[in-house]
């Protein structure tokens, strides 16, 4: 069944892709909170933050797009969880297509939906003076970092779309995502933190993606943070694939 | 030489945590029969369906479709086999149309927007083809649903409760789509627990209770297990569901029986 592989991948990427756009709403539902938290960090909070950065939202961006990939992806499981509810997964499963064809189509979705939102954040974020004078090759590592986090909170996100009860249950699991760029040098540096909170923020995965992603479209060189940020990126979507797969296989017996 | 039959099930057994669903399950299906799984519900129709189409392996005793064994051969049985489950499995978003296409590429035909239109027009879906699914109304959901397990022709059809929660004008519809399956020469597991479905469709018919089967046979076969029938004169009056379909406008292609009078104006 595997020479099947990539088309039924196609073919069911194309079908979920046709349910966000014709329902536009889910990605403008998740790009309003990082929307939303980058105009109040900018124009309320950011007068009184002392960032070292001579243009706030230049320092901020980062943190405020992996904020917008952690809402995006409750979406993810939210778009898994319906079709296993809803019984069109076991009439694929039932059908003789590649199995995990059903799974790759969702993820690829995800991908596609978070790089639409990232770009709108990104466009606003230009709207209000965000500047960067890095090159083509810098872009293209930032979009690289971008969508490797991205694949590794999908498979985290097929994790509770494969075994929620209810709705909530299957979205709620990403709120701690959401928060986790609050407590890092998203925000604010992490020098100014107290000591055990400093310590967290410093070792946190979001820390070391957000001075990635910010050194490289400022221009500056990235050093060993790029290699810890990827190393996460990359142990985080190895872990998640993992048990994702495990529950898929065991679910589908 | 005669063909095996087109679903051969022998000592089934499957058990959820504490609770054995299944006790040693055994039955044949004949090539291009109807057979209706009676049962109440938790009796285990359910999961016999779910194990025939693949998507739960039995604890013990094995089960083949067109002599392909389920667990060993699961992609062969796949091939052959289309399931309907308990809910409608279409795609809300996508019009009637684009899902029976969706599912022919997936099957892998050579002309997906031929075979749609054919089975759109088959199922009186025409005229809802380009709309949401989302609008259609539950029969016409059904009916889709039904029309989709039938993209590439598969042999055998399970249908798991397929008129649970439908109105009598839409099971009579589906009814009809089961009949016609038949006669095309497709093998139809049911599952229902309306025993008028299983008199009305059903080839052969098996109670399933606590997990095994505990009568196997014809209708006629059936009705003998009990004492022989007495005369009786009963006044015939119209049920309410004759009553229902004069009112609304859909026969019941005149099995039910009762005459139907007209209601209004009495």
């Amino acid at each position: 069944m595997t020479r099947h592989f990539f088309g039924d991948t196609a073919f069911l990427t194309g079908r979920s892709l046709r349910h966000i756009t014709r329902s536009v709403d889910t990605i403008i539902t998740t790009t309003i909170m990082p929307i939303a938290f980058m105009l109040l960090f900018v124009y309320v909070f950011g007068g009184a933050i002392r960032s070292g950065s001579p243009s706030y939202v230049t320092y901020l961006l980062p943190g405020i797009l992996l904020i917008t990939v952690a809402s995006g992806i409750s979406y993810t499981a939210f778009r898994l969880f319906l079709d296993l509810q809803s019984g069109i997964f076991e009439r694929f499963q039932s059908m003789p297509i590649a199995r995990s064809s059903v799974l790759w189509a969702h993820v690829l979705t995800s991908l596609v939906a978070n790089l639409i939102s990232l770009v709108v954040v990104v466009l606003v974020a230009l709207l209000i003076g965000f500047r960067s004078g890095a090159g083509v090759l810098a872009w293209l590592a930032v979009a690289g970092i971008l969508i490797v986090f991205t694949l590794a909170l999908t498979w985290l996100a097929m994790i509770p779309g494969l075994t929620a009860k209810s709705v909530d249950g299957a979205s709620a699991f990403s709120y701690p995502l959401i928060f986790l760029p609050f407590v890092s040098s998203a925000f604010v540096p992490t020098s100014t933190m107290p000591g055990p909170v400093r310590a967290f923020a410093e070792y946190q995965p979001v820390t070391s993606i957000v001075n990635t992603i910010r050194d490289l479209y400022t221009g500056r060189p990235a050093g060993t943070d790029i290699w810890i940020a990827l190393a996460w990126c990359v142990g985080l979507l190895v872990v998640a694939y993992g048990f994702a797969m495990l529950i898929y296989r065991r679910r589908s017996g | 030489m005669t063909a095996p039959p087109a679903i051969e099930v022998r000592g089934l057994e499957k058990s959820y945590k504490e609770v054995e669903a299944l006790r040693g399950v055994d039955f044949d299906v004949a090539r291009g029969s109807i057979f209706a799984l009676l049962g109440p519900n938790g009796a285990g129709k359910t999961t016999v369906v779910k194990i025939l189409s693949t998507l739960l392996r039995a604890d013990a005793g094995t089960a083949g479709i067109n002599g392909f064994d389920v667990a060993s051969q699961a992609a062969e049985v796949r091939d052959s086999i289309s399931l309907t489950g308990q809910f409608a499995a279409v795609d809300e978003i996508l019009s009637g149309r684009e899902n029976l296409v969706l599912v022919a590429h997936l099957r892998h035909l050579t002309d997906p927007g031929k075979v749609a239109d054919d089975l759109l027009r088959r199922f009186s879906l025409t005229d809802a083809a380009a709309r949401r699914v989302a609008t259609y109304s539950g029969g016409m959901r059904r009916r889709l649903d039904i029309a989709m397990s039938l993209v590439g022709s598969p042999q055998v059809i399970f249908l798991d409760e397929p008129t649970t929660g439908l109105d009598p004008e839409a099971r009579n519809e589906v009814w009809q789509a089961v009949r016609e399956l038949a006669a095309h020469g497709t093998t139809v597991l049911l599952t229902t627990h309306y025993l008028e479905e299983a008199e009305q469709l059903a080839d052969r018919i098996a109670i399933l209770r606590e997990g095994r089967i505990v009568v196997n046979g014809t209708l006629l076969e059936l009705k003998q297990l009990l004492p022989p029938a007495k005369v009786e004169y009963v006044e015939k009056q119209p049920t309410l569901e004759d009553v229902f379909l004069a009112i609304v406008g859909a026969g019941p292609d005149g099995e039910t029986g009762a005459g139907r009078r007209p209601v209004t104006e009495a």
